[in-house]
């Protein structure tokens, strides 16, 4: 990756596992693949809610100022926290959104966007709770920027005890979804 | 006499890399250090360090418990410590101003122990789930009467839990409590934290007395000013009380044993200032400002002084770990070297008063102020260190 | 014959500190004998002195903490009880008294009494009731009788008054008593009895102040006084403590009203980590890690 540090945003609402979601990125990019990551949240009444909210900011270096302003990728899961948070990506920025729970509009030019039947794939593995690691492995396809083996490592040391594989396969149907969007793209 | 350093007890140490927010992290620092006793009351942005310990103290035969208020709280743990426990209370913004009378207490009582404030923006109910750092003074000169304190001040998790052992160990050393001062943004920011094992973490241990039942006087002081500890059971039957008092703890009301006891209390910390202060030093050499900070804002700081390099300007940088007592012998150093100091607070001027009071004028001192509720942008600490070198 | 007069000696005296007398107590001021009495308690239960600490608050009876020789510590106004709190979890192989005053306990720390009673935190809360402030000089304080003139209620007390006992058991005391500084061996035996007993213990000793709300309300001496509690206390163990309120110069209920076994905050604690914890958990009886 380049020395600039890539800034995350990941909306959605209260009991989507937004904030583990962020987590588990922040941890496999700083503890498994060695580099540095820092994780701030909302909190307050505020935060609760609708349109709740994790920013991670990864970098090679240690990261100083530890607030995002201007996401490089902007990772929705619900329609009020795209509306509440899109018109903060970067104009250049990525957007990944779940498709059955998000219509984008039109307003947002100049970004590329992603999309994912995420609460499906959930479903499908028979836990709709699991849509946030979909997600995860979506992110982790699309962006590059956390090894496979560190995502998958983050997601054990992280989910509740007794549910490490069906998360592990949650995270490879959103990986492989990612893989196979990105090589049609390109 | 100062003590030999010992080894943390493995039990309480965490060994092992892990991704915590400051608050947590705090809480580690603080098991890795020895503490068994917590007691607290929950309070924005402060809980989660008390909510770990709940969890994590059955584990490691330690004791929490949630006092009906902060005033409980603060005295409750001086029970734990005199019972021969190491411990501390948690608590933010109107639960720091209510433990204030117990800070003096524990000044007075020589009490090793640590006080967390996870500050907020304030005053009053302020900004609950938002930074600040306008603590500094209160946790400096919060409670009556003249005393001396220690503050550490964290600017990331991985600090908050170093720190934590530090402040511990330096509570123990000095027999006084110890202000760990984090804010908003760093209790609540997930980063890495580096745990290390037990034998690599180090620890001061508690100085106990080597007299004999009735021979033991509380508050006789060793070569360093600081008397020698017992714990509640050892057959020492002494008495302790939070009025003005002789070697023996009696209490006495006059100027005179007044005079030796506030000076006492007072210089074991001054005059090891030195050894206290904890400093992180970058670039000071040959810089013409230096920029001294201290918590989050040492990290904004750092990312304005990046800026200000990379225009090529001459800046240095001086984190304060620890704050109180203030590095004044490191800045009266560098005072005939620089031409200006910059000190960014999230507050609206409390530490760079005592920065003003070293420098005397002898360079210029500017202060970037910050209400709370948010960091300083970079830009406004640059465009301050710039118009300061014009 | 010798020429050496044997000095006559309290047999508590090696229970005090002596060194420190005389004590600041006004002559008629019935906290002395209250100390007194404890001190026999401690005797005849044959409490272990090493391991017994004692815990005051500020006032009058806050100074009860400097006079007595056991680990003792005279803390702040209003929080001996959190202090002894943790002490007593810190390590719960002590025995820890609080002593202090009426003020001290259920005017400023009121709270404090509330919950450590509440949680069945296992110590003993001795006050001594004087119905005023007296360091201060004779101010109101919860427990002042109704009409009774205070320095800041020069017409008259007009609040309703605290009964400590129904405050104590509706709380969740395990143990409620009350004796006046008059009932001697009462108080003393009622003392050796709480001692013997686990949980939150509360004994209210109803005691003179003559330099103070006595002489305000031209009440009389320190003998006065004691004639007063003698001549108006009533024996009543199996009062209810709703019924034990006090009126100024009324009938005063003295007795036993609370004896329950309940378990205590270490055990509720301990049995409530085991169930949930099961064998990761062990059992705690006081902190051990070496420091």
């Amino acid at each position: 990756m380049s020395k600039a540090p890539t800034e995350i945003r990941i909306g959605g609402f209260g009991g989507q596992g937004v904030i583990l979601s962020g987590i588990i990125i922040g941890k496999a990019f700083s503890i498994y693949d060695g580099k540095h990551a820092t994780l701030t949240q909302a909190f307050g009444p505020e935060a609760r809610g609708s349109a709740c909210s994790a920013q991670v900011i990864l970098s090679a270096e240690p990261v100083l100022y530890p607030y995002v302003a201007k996401p490089d990728t902007l990772v929705v899961m619900s329609q009020e926290a795209y509306t509440k948070f899109s018109p903060d990506l970067k104009k250049d920025g990525v957007l990944l959104y779940e498709e059955d729970l998000v219509q984008p509009d039109d307003t947002i030019k100049g970004i590329k966007s992603y999309s994912i039947p995420a609460t499906r794939f959930a479903e499908e593995l028979g836990r709709k709770l699991v849509l946030n690691i979909v997600m995860v492995g979506f992110f982790s396809a699309i962006s590059n920027l956390l090894s496979e083996k560190a995502a998958k490592k983050a997601i054990t040391a992280s989910v509740p005890k007794g549910t490490e594989e069906l998360n592990l396969k949650a995270f490879k149907k959103g990986y492989e979804y990612g893989k196979k969007l990105v090589a049609r793209s390109s | 006499m100062t003590n030999k350093m010992i080894t943390a007890d493995p039990k309480g140490v965490l060994t092992g890399s892990h991704y915590l927010d400051g608050d947590h992290a705090c809480c580690e620092g603080a098991l890795a250090a020895g503490c068994r006793f917590v007691a607290g009351y929950p309070i924005t942005p402060s809980t989660e360090v008390v909510e770990r310990f709940s969890a994590r103290c059955p584990q490691v035969g330690g004791m929490f418990i949630q006092m009906e208020d902060e005033i409980a709280s603060s005295i409750a743990i001086y029970g734990g410590v005199w019972a021969g426990a190491k411990a501390m209370t948690v608590t933010s913004g109107p639960g720091f101003s209510l433990m204030m009378e117990h800070i003096g207490l524990g000044v007075m009582l020589e009490t090793p122990c640590v006080f967390v404030n996870v500050q907020r923006g304030g005053p009053s109910t302020g900004l609950p789930t938002l930074p600040g750092q306008a603590d500094m003074m209160q946790a400096r000169w919060g409670s009556h009467g003249d005393y001396e304190i220690i503050a550490l001040s964290p600017n990331s998790p991985q600090e908050a839990f170093d720190l934590t052992i530090e402040a511990f160990n330096l509570s123990e050393q000095y027999r006084v409590p110890v202000m760990m001062m984090l804010d908003e943004c760093v209790g609540h920011m997930t980063e890495k934290v580096i745990i290390p094992k037990a034998e690599e973490i180090k620890i001061y241990p508690r100085r106990f007395t080597k007299a004999k039942p009735g021979e033991y006087l509380p508050y006789k002081p060793g070569p360093d000013m600081v008397p020698d500890l017992v714990k509640v059971g050892d057959g020492h039957r002494f008495h302790i009380t939070g009025l003005t008092h002789d070697e023996r703890g009696y209490p006495v009301m006059n100027h005179i044993c007044q005079d030796q006891l506030v000076r006492r209390l007072m210089d074991k910390i001054n005059k090891n200032a030195d050894k206290i202060t904890h400093l992180e030093e970058d670039g000071t050499e040959g810089a013409e400002c230096v920029v001294v900070s201290y918590g989050i804002t040492s990290r904004i700081a750092a990312r304005a002084i990046d800026m200000a390099r990379a225009e090529g300007l001459k800046v240095g940088h001086i984190q304060c770990k620890v704050v109180w007592p203030f590095p004044a012998k490191r800045i009266l150093e560098l005072v005939p070297k620089v031409k200006s100091f910059v000190m960014p607070e999230m507050n609206m001027g409390q530490v760079v008063l005592e920065l003003e009071r070293i420098v005397k004028g002898q360079a210029q001192v500017s202060l970037v102020p910050h209400a709370g509720g948010m960091v300083h942008e970079p830009e406004v600490i640059l465009q301050a260190i710039k118009q300061s070198l014009k | 014959m010798s020429t050496e007069e044997k000095k006559p000696t309290n047999p508590i005296e090696p229970l005090l500190r002596m060194e420190r007398m005389p004590h600041i107590w006004c002559p008629g001021c019935g906290i002395g004998t209250t100390v007194n009495c404890f001190a026999r308690a401690l005797e005849d239960t044959k409490t272990d002195l090493d391991k017994t600490a004692l815990v005051s608050g500020i006032g009058c009876t806050g100074r009860v903490a400097g006079y007595l020789k056991l680990d003792s510590f005279h803390t702040t106004h209003g929080r001996p009880i959190p202090f002894a709190t943790g002490l007593k979890l810190a390590n719960p192989k002590l025995n820890v008294v609080v002593y202090s005053g009426d003020g001290d306990l259920f005017a400023i720390g009121g709270n404090h009494f509330i919950h450590a009673a509440r949680r069945n935190i296992d110590i003993l809360v001795i006050c001594v009731n004087n119905y005023t402030y007296g360091m201060t000089g004779g101010q109101l304080t919860p427990t002042t009788p109704y009409s009774a003139i205070a320095s800041t209620a020069p017409y008259g007390n007009f609040e309703k008054t605290f009964n400590l006992p129904y405050l104590a058991e509706s709380c969740g005391a395990a143990f409620v008593a009350r004796w006046t500084s008059y009932h001697v061996r009462q108080t003393a035996k009622c003392m050796a009895e709480a001692l013997g007993k686990k949980g939150f213990r509360f004994i209210e000793i109803i005691s003179p102040c003559p330099t103070l709300y006595q002489r305000r309300n031209k009440l009389g001496d320190g003998l006065a006084f004691m004639k007063y509690l003698k001549e108006n206390s009533v024996r009543k163990d199996d009062a209810q403590t709703k019924d034990v309120g006090l009126d100024f110069q009324g009938e005063i209920t003295v007795g036993k009203f609370v004896d329950r076994e309940m378990p205590t905050f270490l055990d509720d604690m301990n049995r409530r980590l085991s169930e949930t914890m099961g064998d990761k958990y062990e059992k705690y009886e006081g902190i051990k890690t070496k420091i």
